[in-house]
């Protein structure tokens, strides 16, 4: 019996599965969107220390989450690609590449929009801020290193070796607090100290934000898959003209 | 809403994550389009992939 990845392993199946499910996810999103930001300004208290500054968390944990997130799924199609050559693995790793590298940018902006009032600056070069720099610009070295190939087969393997080699600072970042001394505080999980009324938004809101980079992930996979299909349709154009050309000629 | 003496901080951190994911989504959702049209123009012109006869669903 096939699994669901064998089944969706067909781009003409996950079209019409992503299609169908596409706008239900936008609209659960933006519900659950809609919600959190309403416990966030009108229900959620501010926080005994940082007062209401604390409203950044609900942006900033959920981001940093997904960028983490985003880079886990590019590692995981990365070893798709190159051990099982699943055919959307390298789609999937395509796709996730900006939508995680934006991620990763609104967690490092409001990161220091945060630090500011709270640390007294915007950055300091401690393990935390620097190692999702990191993943950051390793992000865009993943965008630039496949943009810059014309062969999208060698684009795809060199990416997802990339991929791979820079899996490490997924731990990095997520350890950088316990390893190393820094000024960023130790990660908020669900069994941390965050006040329960302060929990339930952030968690509202993390559920939200993946909904919504779920979404943006499968609808920019269509894209690429379609992207590829008009390509391939091209470059039979041009094969079908030359054989006629030489067709003609003999 | 009073925001406290942070206020500043605090719209700037949801104005620059509203502007990124606005341009995220934006950028995709146009992508789409153009993706789209250029996919219903190729099949317009009798378009076929070399692989259509033999895996219909090959990306």
């Amino acid at each position: 019996m096939q699994t669901l990845t064998q089944r969706l392993a067909n781009p003409t199946r996950f079209m019409a599965f992503s299609g169908a499910i596409l706008p239900w996810m936008a609209v659960a999103s933006a519900l659950l969107i809609a919600y959190a930001m309403y416990l966030v300004f009108f229900v959620a208290p501010p926080d005994y220390q940082q007062g209401e500054t604390v409203k950044i968390m609900y942006i900033h944990v959920p981001s940093a989450w997904l960028a983490l997130g985003g880079y886990a799924i590019i590692a995981l199609s990365s070893f798709g690609l190159l051990v099982f050559r699943h055919p959307l693995a390298d789609v999937s790793a395509k796709a996730a590449a900006p939508i995680g590298a934006a991620f990763t940018l609104a967690a490092l902006i409001t990161g220091a929009l945060w630090g500011k009032p709270m640390w007294g600056t915007y950055w300091v070069w401690d393990a935390r801020l620097t190692s999702v720099l990191m993943l950051f610009f390793l992000y865009l070295g993943l965008i630039a290193l496949r943009s810059s190939l014309e062969d999208e087969a060698l684009a795809s393997k060199l990416t997802a070796v990339l991929a791979l080699v820079g899996v490490s600072i997924l731990p990095i970042i997520k350890f950088s607090v316990d390893w190393w001394n820094t000024l960023h505080q130790p990660s908020t999980g669900f069994t941390s100290s965050v006040d329960a009324s302060m929990r339930a938004p952030l968690l509202i809101s993390a559920a939200g934000f993946l909904l919504l980079f779920i979404a943006l992930h499968l609808k920019a996979m269509q894209n690429e898959i379609m992207r590829r299909r008009v390509k391939a349709m091209r470059v039979a154009e041009v094969e079908r003209g030359d054989r006629l050309m030489s067709a003609g000629a003999e | 809403m009073d925001l406290g003496p942070h206020a500043a901080f605090i719209w700037a951190s949801y104005g620059a994550f509203v502007l990124i994911l606005a341009l995220l989504v934006g950028w995709i959702w146009l992508d789409g389009r153009r993706q789209a049209r250029a996919l219903a123009d190729a099949d317009r012109r009798g378009g076929r992939r070399r692989s259509s006869g033999a895996a219909e669903g090959s990306p």
